[in-house]
């Protein structure tokens, strides 16, 4: 899948440089920012933890979020990636039906359904948890896409193609967590100021949270994960037993949202 | 054959004056949903598919039920369904282009459409749904017409036809079939979970589809020339009985699986339905009102005396038809969605652009059915086939 886009990005890449050819060098200039906005930076410097098989990973350490830091975080992610804020469709709506989310709170009882037991200390049941997509390693939307708009990267990052997607919702009823949004309306009326390094999106499309993977691409970590202050999100690869995250698995008990779906999440919380 | 559907009398074409209406209106709703988005339909970040997707949903049925006049005759020699079989096919179209319509209207990105056949994916079900639609489309597009123009020529069909026709069988089952897998595979989804899915599907669409086509033609013996005969009529009230016996059955077991077995999952979205959920219950009297009409039909269908007294059958079959539109044709997509994977309840209703676009569409389907309706009984009055 992975090479398959990267020849795609090539041969869309030698044609688009065949017509510019003539064009001049300003334009040429805006070319190569192009491909760097695609591509990445060349020569960026991997990723620490980066190798070959990378499988990436989070681990969320419930008993460290407070308010004030999961809504640093979610600013962090909402900002970096042209978020839209809508208003309510209707003064006295319930709730926000164009909502766009790809990493916010919830409930300890609505992030674990089924896993709320009685006489639970108050400090896990009382607590707000971040969610966000779980990355499945088996992901239903990836299966029922009919476009492969929405595919999965060899380190196991489920993605989308917004400009392929066809806008039908198929993988909003496939995703067992609700990490999806679709764009109701156009979203870019509603950004407040527009972070030019990630490409906005235009109504009619779903989008959920990737990992970061223009982070990553560039050797960073993600920006939840770098809004961090008390190492509340652990990132990492789980295909090598000595990084960080793998050791916080060694030494934690910890739970994924629906694991009896099969989808194989693969953010774990601490809890 | 085309001309046939050129003549008519003021009543004919004051009816396709008025779907054309119709599909005007819908059309400028459309419009406005294509330059806003669908944040002008009633759907949400949590209930994603509704009215449109129902409608699909019901209307494959429609379509699918084609074959309950096409097996008995086809395979079993029913000769009584001589007659009507071409209404089936001719009715079969309609209702795909109506089902094809309605995802079209549902995209975000409908100029985007072609690409789910320049990137065909075969593990999407809806990659299968627009095959196995079209497919069986066009199959009913060719067999009708050809048959009609044999019909007109005095001759038997040729071979190819035959061979045809043998495939629309299986093609029929695979519409609804398929359809009922865009449900029944997803994780999460408890409602729909439910391995009897595509038998639910059937058991609807094969006693909701032929309800239709029946009082078609009983408004046709009443206002053209064409007469099904009471032998095809009594005989599909036989099919439409048994089916509705088995959709309102299927019924029974999902409610049987849920409350016994007590996982909480699996009782949400029929404790909703039934009764509301945490304070939302816009889809209670739907379900009621489903569950209620269904009870009268069997009662009406079921006893021969009364099923054959067609001033009880003609209600009866409205009655059906309505029942299971409100299950399937908007209780069974919505309710999939609520409870949210989350667990939250936020309930969904139609807004009137996204009505008024549905009604447009209803009204093509219901253009090409009258054109295809008319061409056919036009032929048949001219070969004398028309009149019992």
């Amino acid at each position: 899948m992975k090479s398959d886009r990267r020849h795609f990005l090539k041969a869309a890449g030698v044609a688009t440089i065949g017509v510019a050819a003539g064009a001049t060098a300003a334009e040429a200039n805006l070319l190569d920012s192009a491909k760097e906005l695609l591509l990445g930076p060349k020569g960026a410097a991997p990723y620490p933890e980066a190798k070959k098989n990378a499988r990436w990973a989070m681990v969320v350490d419930t008993r460290k979020l407070t308010a004030e830091s999961m809504e640093k975080m979610i600013h962090a992610c909402n900002h970096a990636h042209n978020i839209p804020l809508h208003p309510l469709r209707k003064k006295g709506d319930k709730y926000n039906k164009d909502e766009i989310k790809w990493i916010w709170e919830e409930e300890f009882e609505n992030a674990f359904p089924g896993q709320m037991n009685e006489h639970l200390p108050p400090k896990v049941t009382q607590n707000e948890v971040l969610v966000l997509c779980n990355q499945c390693e088996n992901p239903a939307c990836v299966r029922v896409c009919p476009t492969k708009a929405t595919f999965q990267r060899d380190d196991g990052i489920v993605i989308m193609d917004f400009h392929r997607c066809i806008g039908c919702r198929f993988c909003m009823a496939a995703c067992p967590y609700g990490s999806r949004s679709f764009n109701f309306k156009d979203p870019r009326i509603a950004s407040l100021e527009i972070n030019p390094e990630f490409p906005t999106r235009m109504k009619g499309v779903v989008e959920k949270c990737n990992f970061c993977a223009e982070q990553l691409d560039k050797g960073l970590q993600p920006h939840c994960v770098e809004a961090c202050e008390n190492g509340e999100l652990v990132f990492g690869d789980m295909n090598d037993p000595e990084s960080e995250i793998r050791k916080v698995l060694r030494n934690n008990y910890t739970i994924r949202r629906k694991p009896e779906v099969g989808t194989q999440p693969q953010v774990y919380y601490i809890v | 054959m085309l001309e046939k559907a050129l003549t008519g009398d003021s009543k004919y074409w004051g009816w396709i004056g008025f779907l054309l209406l119709l599909i005007a209106v819908g059309f400028g709703a459309y419009l406005r949903q294509f330059n806003e988005g669908l944040t002008l339909t009633g759907l949400s970040r949590d209930v994603s598919w509704g009215f449109y997707i129902a409608q699909l949903t019901y209307l494959v049925g429609v379509a699918a039920s084609g074959v309950m006049l096409v097996m008995p005759y086809y395979l079993h020699d029913h000769k009584a369904f001589g007659k009507i079989t071409i209404l089936g096919e001719f009715m079969a179209v309609g209702a795909i282009t109506m089902c094809l319509l309605f995802v079209l209207v549902d995209l975000g990105q409908p100029m985007r459409m072609m690409n789910m056949i320049i990137f065909p994916t075969p593990n999407s079900v809806l990659f299968w749904d627009m095959v196995v639609l079209n497919t069986y489309m066009f199959l009913n597009i060719i067999i009708g017409w050809t048959v009609l123009q044999n019909e007109r020529k005095g001759i038997h069909y040729q071979k190819w036809v035959k061979v045809l026709i043998y495939l629309s069988i299986p093609f029929a089952v695979s519409i609804h079939t398929v359809t009922a897998f865009l449900y029944a595979g997803l994780p999460g989804r408890h409602f729909w979970l439910t391995a009897i899915m595509a038998p639910r599907f059937l058991a609807g669409a094969f006693c909701a589809g032929p309800a239709i086509l029946l009082l078609i033609v009983f408004f046709l013996r009443r206002f053209t020339s064409f007469d099904a005969g009471d032998k095809a009529i009594k005989s599909l009230a036989v099919i439409i009985t048994y089916a509705m016996i088995l959709n309102v059955f299927f019924l029974l077991l999902e409610l049987f699986t849920a409350f016994y077995s007590q996982v909480p999952g699996h009782m949400h979205a029929l404790i909703y339905l039934f009764a509301g959920l945490h304070g939302g219950h816009a889809l209670v009297p739907v379900m009621w009102a489903s569950v209620i009409l269904a009870v009268i039909v069997l009662i009406l269908l079921i006893p021969p005396k009364f099923r054959n007294n067609y001033n009880l059958l003609i209600p009866a079959l409205i009655m059906l038809v309505l029942s299971t539109w409100l299950e399937k044709g908007v209780a069974l997509v919505v309710a999939g969605f609520i409870p949210n994977p989350l667990e939250h309840v936020n309930e969904y209703a139609p807004t009137l652009n996204e009505l008024v676009i549905s009604v447009g569409v209803y009204a093509v389907g219901a253009l090409i059915v009258t054109v295809l309706y008319k061409i056919a009984i036009g032929v048949k009055a001219e070969v004398g086939d028309a009149a019992h």
